[in-house]
């Protein structure tokens, strides 16, 4: 557990100079079901920093959808507080944009309409946010694609779509829930590229949640582990690769070394997802 | 492309049931005449044709009289098929009290109860509207169940991330994606609300297809029943292609439609 405690050095750092931009404090979660209460969380605390980049791994069913979805704001909490930027959330927060394993696009809306829907539904003003949605299209390499529709997209131009989706108010937060899961080993590299990219350039607060150890390396600031369902952190660990990332980094020893260390949460615990 | 002609026809959507419907009339003409099969039993399809062009002015004038049933059973479907199908994919207590209790009723043979329905409205166009409407309904409801209940969980999720309103949900989410489903609905709904009226021309009426299938049926005419029930198939296919013709307007984005959109958008 010692990477645990240098993690808490770590924030503590930072915590002197920068407010957290998301507090996990103490969260729980209990689903209330028909066949008696599951326990999804247990007390999970920790913070995410401005501009930082955490990846979460654990098993199957430990509560890693649980947690982003209580930070977006579509569950609430059994216990505890989470805060985005100072405020706690109730319901969906303004500052938060989301992408899910699946697009989830419209089939009746183009591309450029698809990531106008959240301008749309926000009641924001189309016409201020239309050459931000177009700059993101530009940056996601879809800028010929605003007019197709999403069944002529291949699925990782879909899961472009889907992030330009989720950063056109110009939310603070990105939240991921397995982006790339559904995605060939080789587009989803380039997505990762790419992931790395966007996170770059627009200098958003991430959250993924991958079932891909490599890719939480490959991507993050720290990874966060954690245990077996109801979740809890097993630990958090530093990846101090320097940045930018490139795919040849993932046979570094010190990237083989981590990926193996978090991998032998798994292998003492039981199995990945995968 | 460079197709000749007869290719061309070959492959136009239209054209091939036609073919096809001309083959079974010579099949038809021939077993009739190979197996000596007399006129009382099955009518020479030339026969048909010459009742239908005989009786065309009558036949038209009842064929109205049918279609005017089939669209108010098929309009009353929709008016109440729809908002029934949205309290009960919206409400779980709704769904429960009333979808077992519709689906119980649809057992009960429609054909057996219509003439309880002209005791209770007459002769008139009302109790073949009514006829037309029970076998309209359930389709719809069915269908439009089933396309609002199927809006998978992560994109409501997504519109709730987005601070979306219940109405803008339904605007700009449930409904467009349950309209594939409630077409489907409204096809099947539509074909069979012409057997309705029909059914109701029956069991008593002294207008329409069915009246004269009746008549024609009494007097052994049976040209002139084949040739009221060609009426009867026409009247059906056209209403269907009515439906789907609003369908393609309506949604050209799904997937049925794709090839025509592609070339248009
Ligand atoms: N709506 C729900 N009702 C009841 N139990 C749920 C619900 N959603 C998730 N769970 C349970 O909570 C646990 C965590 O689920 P989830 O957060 O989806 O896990 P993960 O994303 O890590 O695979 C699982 O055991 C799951 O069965
Ligand atoms: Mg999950």
């Amino acid at each position: 557990m010692s990477s645990v405690s240098s993690s808490v050095r770590h924030s503590g750092e930072r915590g002197a100079a920068s407010q957290p931009l998301i507090r996990i404090d103490g969260v729980t979660k209990v689903y209330r079901t028909a066949d008696g209460p599951v326990e999804s969380l247990k007390p999970l605390t920790f913070d995410l920093h401005a501009g930082e980049f955490i990846a979460i791994v654990g098993p199957s069913g430990c509560g890693k959808s649980t947690l982003l979805k209580l930070v977006a704001g579509l569950l609430t909490v059994t216990d505890g507080e989470i805060r985005v930027e100072g405020k706690p959330v109730h319901g969906p927060p303004d500052n938060v944009g989301i992408v899910f394993q699946s697009p989830v696009l419209l089939a009746w809306r183009n591309v450029l309409e698809n990531v106008l829907l959240q301008i749309e539904m926000r009641r924001l003003s189309r016409a201020e946010y239309l050459p931000k949605a177009q700059a993101l299209l530009a940056m996601t390499g879809l800028q010929d694609f605003g007019a197709k529709f999403p069944w002529e997209l291949s699925g990782g131009m879909q899961q472009r779509t889907a992030i330009c989706r989720a950063l056109v108010h110009d939310p603070s937060v990105l939240l991921m829930d397995e982006p790339f899961g559904a995605l060939d080993a080789m587009t989803r590299e380039r997505m990762n590229l790419e992931l790395q990219r966007i996170w770059y350039e627009t200098k958003k607060t991430v959250m993924l949640i991958t079932h891909s150890i490599p890719e939480a390396v490959f991507l993050a600031d720290r990874v966060l582990v954690m245990t077996e369902r109801p979740g809890s952190i097993a630990a958090i660990y530093d990846v101090n690769l320097p940045r930018p990332r490139s795919l040849a980094m993932m046979g570094d020893p010190e990237f083989v070394k981590l990926a193996q260390t978090i991998r032998g949460h798994f292998y003492a615990q039981g199995s990945l997802d995968a | 492309m460079k197709a000749s002609l007869g290719s061309r026809i070959l492959y136009s959507a239209w054209a091939r049931p036609i073919l096809l419907i001309a083959l079974l009339l010579v099949i038809w003409e021939l077993v009739i005449v190979v197996f000596r099969i007399p006129p009382y039993l099955i009518p020479a399809p030339l026969d048909v044709v010459k009742q239908l062009v005989l009786e065309w002015p009558k036949l038209f004038r009842e064929s109205l009289m049918t279609t005017y049933a089939t669209l108010g059973g098929f309009g009353l479907s929709i008016l109440f098929g729809i908002p029934m199908a949205l309290l009960i994919a919206y409400s779980r207590t709704t769904e429960s009290f009333v979808y077992p209790l519709l689906v119980f009723s649809q057992s009960v043979p429609k054909v057996a109860i219509a003439p309880l329905f002209v005791v209770w409205f007459g002769f008139g166009i009302t109790p073949k509207i009514i006829s037309a409407f029970l076998l309209g309904f359930f389709p719809i409801v069915v269908s439009t169940v089933v396309g609002f209940k199927s809006v998978e969980r992560e994109m409501l999720d997504l519109a709730h991330s987005m601070k979306a309103t219940k109405l803008q949900i339904f605007m700009r989410i449930s409904l467009p994606h349950a309209l594939p489903s409630i077409f489907a609905g409204l096809k099947v709904s539509v074909t069979l609300a012409v057997v309705g009226a029909v059914v109701g021309e029956f069991v008593g009426s002294n207008s329409g297809i069915g009246y004269v299938l009746q008549i024609a049926n009494g007097n052994f005419d049976l040209p002139l029943m084949f040739a009221a029930l060609t009426v009867l198939s026409l009247i059906g296919v056209l209403l269907f292609a009515a439906v789907d013709l609003v369908e393609k307007l309506m949604i050209p984005w799904h997937a049925s439609h794709r090839t025509e959109f592609h070339a248009t958008a």
